[in-house]
């Protein structure tokens, strides 16, 4: 959208959390914002009931008898459809020991299957078991805590490179991206977050079968073709976003510090001890697991008919079906004492705070989309008024629900980065007594009413853009078991009343279930410096 | 103008608060691919076993003809005094949103001032009109889930509205107020001025933009129009009388282009912008661009960086403009060098090597000055060499390595079959004319771009890659731990490495409150 201001960007982004929301058309319609209301003094243009009943019309969804469910929503603007896939595993599903799994078969979706991306696939599927066979004589050498046999190791190394090598004789490399590219895929990519894995793209109208039968065939029959290579290069990313950005770093200790329990305490991106030991083996065993019909949900918005349905049963309807995976059984216990994570390092001084929240399911849910929108939503909100504008303090300054996802339960966090010359003790003090004041007094009706404004007006605005839409038919079919959802959300909205902001305020901000992290500049060490032969810092 | 992208013009968009974006990709979702610019596209080599090769299914599946799609242009008029409107139509929700776009932009500010655009785009908008205080309009406009914005750019300013079909004459008339009467208050300037610096001295912070940043330094000189950066002393010196001046100087008729889509009538948003616009007298024209580009000084620059374990690795030199007649050659010649998955540069050094995540590349493109030659990786310290070798590698084969039919037919199915693309919503039909009209480029530019493209031959190709590609003119900027490289970048045979220094200019006050600048 051109009229994003940033720091309601950043709140829609960590309510989804998503990253590709900087760059793609996914930043128009965040989680969060799928939220609308009647308002009783405007006319019918922009009462989203009329866009259900019209949605009603266009909108045929059908769960094939392998379980998988499917939407097609007909918007024939152009000749053009987007699609988005859902699966309802992410990186709070990675097993033990594996942290980063999902992520990583996310990457491997993209390798191509049976059919694509070989030359033989008969000979390859002998040449790939024999990697992993000498993979797991290495690591079991690798991993020996007493008498590792140092040249054993390497002659193991060497024996699983020359496998990986016989292996990549039958490799066509990225055909699948090829063909998809090839055939006028625009937006390719797919993203993982601790909730889930989501793959997407969008292509001309009269290649929608060809889609059907790729999206399908990656489903059913991935193969983890090139997987120590691809390993590496989401090492790199792992370096990229965590271990050489200050912010990432402190993310990662802050969530890792704020959960002991639940698998949110974990980066999505893996640890990099577990990253590193993955196995094609451990990925597969993942894939049959989680990627089950009955655990996927696929919407395609465009030029498409309700008589495509047929066709795509046709594709999506052979992928064996299997059980859908359990439940997880881990709560995060209660938080009994404030956490707090201090990094001294020579970056600029940055401050986080979070507060546990349930999930998405709970009946105060959009009650904590209120208290988002009132201290975040622009140059109105209380943070950006406080800590910004009068008491100039802070850059940049947001609350946002969400936080590493919604779920499970998750955090309402706070953010800040000081103006040059503050410090984050003068960030939480000034957020502290913002938090004060939404217990103690009611938000105003202007705050009120302009929350539900927007949600709706939000909610309008991501009707009309294939890719959006796509997203958020799937993500709310499968969140709620009915697309409705996004529409009937505003009557949730509606019902917000200043008395359930205080009590949602009074319950959750409280000292005790609370988690900070700072960032505090120090300078670097004077024996680093001696090192830098290369100019100063 | 930088709302529209094509296909030479990969570089990710600067100018997002670095603290952004750099949030945005940690708050817990990893991607495929680190930005979607670099993943919309392609098409592969393929191998030479395609040939001997099991059964393609897909190749059976039946692909119909697309369906004819000609969206209707916008609607031009020109008025007298200059100004030009582009109008689209379109009904699907209650919205209209419209753009002001004013010639002239930071390339056009003394070297003093570097960053009064900035301030300007921020302050005229947060200081309101002479009647209605910036605060105010804030409400007043949240109230009703609409928007009026301004902004700056490179080579333009601009003011924005946006809000349901319902508003559009108030919120309108308020976009219009801020362009004909603004406040441009000191407080608010201050309060600009302090973000400016909160940016400032944190701009080291974040390795990728330490890297994009000086990589456009090398190729266009540090003082370049296209590279000069903020600091505190220019930021600081800038006034409310500058601001007035930058938009009495700028705000003229004959430099504007307005450009609306959504909700509405044409026949009857025409009489209203006429009404509004019909009367101002014309002004000044802006400046011609001009400037000289030399691109870099080849050898390799390297700035030390010692809280990272990976480096930013880019090798970069002068692009072109897309008025060049061999653009569109060079805009296959991208596909097959960078266009994504299947590329030559993101197969080797990602695929099959391993070295990196993000990985990129392109001969650049822009609109009225030449473009950036860029590729770069990023990949962990002890591999920079490594990786460096392979890129420069990928770099002098486009010279030497024949581009092959198959190379040609896959770069060019995927710029055609996506073409579509650049023309499937309304709002891209306007985005697209307002910024061809923007730069003086004819209306048909688009349609020319797909005929040119589907004449591109191999021979083009080679003729192209021998005459633009110079790795002699090439500079290589590493970003990175040394105390980790392993392997010295004297190992690149380009000479001593130059140390850059990044230290922030900062005033003695600050200085005592900040420790140095790191």
């Amino acid at each position: 959208m051109r009229f994003l201001s940033a720091a309601h960007g950043f709140a829609r982004v960590a309510a989804l959390g998503t990253c590709l929301a900087i760059v793609g058309p996914a930043a128009k319609l965040a989680w969060s914002q799928g939220h609308a209301s009647p308002d009783q003094a405007s006319p019918d243009q922009a009462n989203p009931g009329r866009f259900l009943a019209d949605f009603n019309k266009r909108v045929t969804t059908k769960v094939l008898p392998n379980g998988l469910t499917l939407i097609l929503c007909e918007r024939p603007e152009a000749p053009v459809f987007s699609y988005f896939t859902i699966v309802d595993a992410g990186d709070a599903n990675d097993p033990g020991g594996q942290s980063g799994i999902a992520h990583m078969f996310e990457h491997l979706a993209f390798k191509g299957t049976k059919d694509i991306g070989t030359t033989d696939y008969a000979a390859e599927k002998i040449a790939l078991d024999k990697v992993e066979d000498a993979y797991a004589a290495y690591d079991t050498e690798y991993r020996k805590r007493v008498g590792r046999d140092e040249a054993k190791l390497k002659q193991l190394h060497d024996a699983f490179l020359d496998a990986q090598k016989d292996a990549e004789q039958y490799v066509i490399p990225n055909e699948f991206t090829e063909i998809a590219d090839a055939n006028g895929a625009s937006g390719l990519n797919a993203e993982t977050s601790l909730d889930a894995t989501q793959y997407f793209w969008s292509m001309p109208a009269n290649r929608l079968q060809l889609w059907a039968y790729m999206e399908s065939d990656r489903i059913a029959n991935p193969v983890p073709r090139e997987f120590y290579k691809e390993r590496d290069v989401v090492m790199e990313e792992r370096r990229m976003r965590v271990d050489s950005n200050p912010i990432g770093r402190m993310v990662e200790q802050f969530l890792a510090a704020a959960y002991v329990a639940h698998p949110y305490h974990r980066p999505n991106v893996g640890w990099e001890s577990e990253l590193s030991q993955i196995t094609a083996t451990e990925a597969a065993a993942f894939h049959k697991i989680y990627y089950v019909p009955a655990n996927i949900t696929i919407a395609v918005v465009g030029d498409v008919k309700p008589g495509d349905m047929a066709m795509f049963e046709k594709y999506f309807g052979t992928i064996p079906a299997g059980p859908k995976p359990e439940e997880m059984t881990t709560v995060e216990p209660p938080q009994t004492a404030e956490k707090s994570v201090v990094i001294k390092e020579p970056t600029q001084p940055l401050y986080l705070e979070g507060y546990h929240r349930p999930d998405y399911r709970d009946p105060d849910d959009a009650v904590y989309d209120a208290i988002q929108d009132i201290f975040s939503n622009g140059r109105t909100s209380r943070l950006y008024r406080s800590l910004v504008r009068d008491q100039q303090i802070a850059a940049q300054a947001e609350g946002f629900s969400g936080f590493p996802g919604d779920k499970y339960p998750g955090l309402f966090a706070f953010f800040a980065v000081p103006d040059q010359g503050h410090t984050p003790q003068e960030m939480r003090a000034a957020i502290h007594k913002e938090i004060d004041k939404l217990k103690a007094a009611d938000v105003s009706d202007e705050e009120l009413a302009m929350f539900k404004t927007r949600a709706r007006a939000d909610l309008l605005r991501g009707l009309g853009d294939n890719e959006g839409l796509a997203q958020q038919l799937a993500i709310y079919q499968l969140r709620y078991g009915d697309w409705r959802e996004l529409f009937n959300q505003l009557q949730k909205i509606d019902s917000v009343t200043k008395a359930d902001i205080r009590r949602v305020a009074n319950k959750v901000f409280v000292d005790t279930n609370r988690t900070y992290a700072m960032v505090e500049f120090e300078a670097p060490k004077p024996s680093a410096q001696q090192q830098s032969q290369a100019g100063a810092q | 103008m930088m709302r529209h992208r094509l296909p030479l013009s990969r570089l990710p968009r600067r100018g997002a608060h670095p603290i952004r974006t750099a949030v945005f990709s940690l708050l817990g979702m990893t991607a495929l691919a680190a930005i979607s610019a670099q993943a919309q596209t392609t098409t592969v080599v393929p191998p030479d076993a395609k040939a001997a090769r099991q059964a393609q299914p897909w190749t059976q599946i039946p692909i119909p003809p697309l369906p004819a799609f000609h969206p209707e242009p916008p609607k031009r008029v020109e008025l007298k005094n200059g100004v030009i409107i582009l109008l689209e139509e379109d009904h699907e929700l209650p919205f209209i949103s419209g753009t002001i776009d004013i010639r002239g932009g930071s390339r056009d500010v003394p070297a003093a001032k570097v960053g009064l655009i900035g301030l300007y785009g921020e302050t005229w908008r947060t200081s309101g009109t002479t009647t209605q205080d910036g605060d105010k309009l804030d409400d007043l406009l949240e109230a009703k889930a609409a928007k009026v914005e301004t902004g700056g750019d490179i080579d333009s300013t601009s003011v924005s509205w946006s809000c349901l079909t319902k508003d559009e004459d108030q919120v309108f008339g308020i976009a219009v107020d801020v362009l004909e009467h603004p406040a441009f208050n000191d407080q608010k300037l201050q309060l600009a001025k302090q973000q400016a610096v909160a940016g400032i001295v944190r701009r080291n912070d974040d390795v990728e933009e330490v890297a994009q940043r000086e990589a456009t330094k090398l190729v266009f000189g540090a003082d370049s129009p296209y590279a000069r950066e903020p600091e505190i002393a220019t930021v600081m010196s800038v006034t409310v009388d500058d601001l007035k001046a930058w938009h009495a100087k700028t705000v003229a008729p004959n430099n504007i282009i307005i450009s609306v889509e959504g909700d509405f009538d044409s026949a009857t948003m025409e009489k209203k912008l006429r009404e509004a616009f019909e009367s101002l007298p014309r002004g000044a024209a802006s400046p011609k661009p001009g400037g000289e580009f030399a691109g870099p000084k080849p050898g390799v620059y390297f700035v030390n960086k010692e809280d990272v374990n990976q480096s930013n690795v880019w090798i970069v030199g002068l692009g072109t403009d897309r008025r060049n007649p061999d653009f569109y050659a060079l805009a296959v010649m991208n596909e097959i060098f960078s266009g994504g998955f299947g590329s030559r540069l993101f197969q080797q050094v990602r695929t099959k090597m391993g070295l990196a995540y993000s990985v990129s590349g392109g001969y650049g493109a822009s609109y009225d000055h030449p473009g950036m030659f860029y590729t770069t990786a990023l990949t962990k310290s002890p591999t920079t060499v490594t990786a460096t070798k392979a890129m420069l590698d990928e770099i002098n084969d486009l010279k030497t390595k024949p581009f092959t039919d198959a190379e040609l037919t896959s770069a060019k199915d995927q710029l055609l079959n996506s073409f579509i693309f650049r023309y499937d919503s309304k709002e891209k039909v306007l985005t697209e004319a307002t910024t061809l009209e923007f730069y003086g480029y004819p209306p048909d530019f688009l349609e020319k771009y797909r005929a040119a493209v589907e004449a591109v031959t191999t021979a083009d190709l080679e003729r192209v890659a021998k005459k633009y590609i110079d790795p002699s003119k090439l500079a290589v900027l590493v970003v990175g731990n040394e105390s980790q490289l392993g392997t010295p970048l004297t190992e690149l045979n380009m000479g001593q490495p130059h140390p850059i220094d990044i230290t922030i200019p900062m005033p003695a006050g600050m200085r005592q409150q900040m420790g140095p600048g790191n």
